[in-house]
């Protein structure tokens, strides 16, 4: 399985901040290997955010976002203790869930 | 029990009733894909031709989209990029990137109750105009930014 994704979840001004780190190779397809064959695409295609069962984001992705690609976003309510889940999905059809409690 | 039965699942190591239990289906995303992976769309070689395949149409120029993004990128392969929207009701955020191999780099799905901000890193191939896409109760708004690119960032 991928590596883990680094989630922080942040209580303030009546909303949750969530940042992310998720780790992936983003691999445009575009470069080539030493011995000039193009190495294959390998990117995030769809990211989503679950908080109490309901999706506060949902994404879908290129290959144009940066390698170990970072997302931050921000939704009314959440309290302190209760979690966030982020799912990613690649083009590989490779996933992988990481969650994390607000704080 | 059959010593066979044992060793398959013993073979499956840590990864293998997960697998197995995702193979017969009983392990199901709680969110449904909100929108299909627009494969037009993400393939689109310019703006126009990913703003067409999107549906956008000749989107309105909006002040009220807000976006940060650096006047010179360091390094075209990590360029952070915000974006605010003010428009009322926007649902969802999109970033192009007109001089990239294929302009569409993100497509954010916002919800009620999710504010309309969104920030991430994108790549930049060489300098170029990004543009942030709104769609707000239906229609498509459009803001740009000229970001400066020293060294870029597809790799190639």
């Amino acid at each position: 399985m991928a590596d883990p994704m680094r989630i922080r979840a942040t209580a303030k001004d009546g909303g949750i901040n969530v940042k992310i780190l998720m780790a992936h190779e983003m691999e445009t397809g575009q470069r080539k290997d030493s011995a000039g064959k193009p190495i294959p695409a390998h990117f995030i295609t769809h990211v989503s955010a679950m908080w109490q069962g309901k999706e506060v984001l949902s994404a879908n992705w290129g290959p144009a976002i940066a390698k170990n690609p970072f997302l931050e976003f921000n939704f009314k309510g959440g309290k302190k203790g209760e979690k966030i889940q982020v799912t990613w999905t690649d083009n590989k059809g490779e996933k992988r869930t990481d969650e994390a409690s607000i704080n | 029990m059959d010593q066979s039965r044992r060793d398959v699942l013993r073979a499956g190591g840590g990864a293998g009733v997960f697998a197995l239990l995702a193979a017969a289906g009983m392990l199901q995303p709680e969110a449904a894909f909100a929108a299909e992976w627009n494969q037009k769309a993400f393939e689109a070689k310019n703006v126009k031709d990913a703003l067409d395949a999107l549906g956008a149409g000749t989107p309105i120029n909006s002040n009220d989209i807000v976006m940060s993004a650096p006047e010179i990128a360091e390094n075209g392969a990590v360029v952070p990029v915000g974006a605010v929207s003010k428009i009322p009701g926007t649902e969802s955020i999109s970033i192009l990137i007109a001089k990239n191999p294929t302009s569409l780099a993100a497509s954010f799905d916002i919800p009620s109750g999710t504010e309309a901000s969104v920030s991430t890193r994108v790549k930049l191939a060489e300098t170029t105009d990004v543009h942030v896409l709104v769609k707000a109760q239906g229609k498509y708004y459009i803001t740009k930014k000229e970001v400066k690119v020293t060294i870029g960032g597809c790799g190639g």
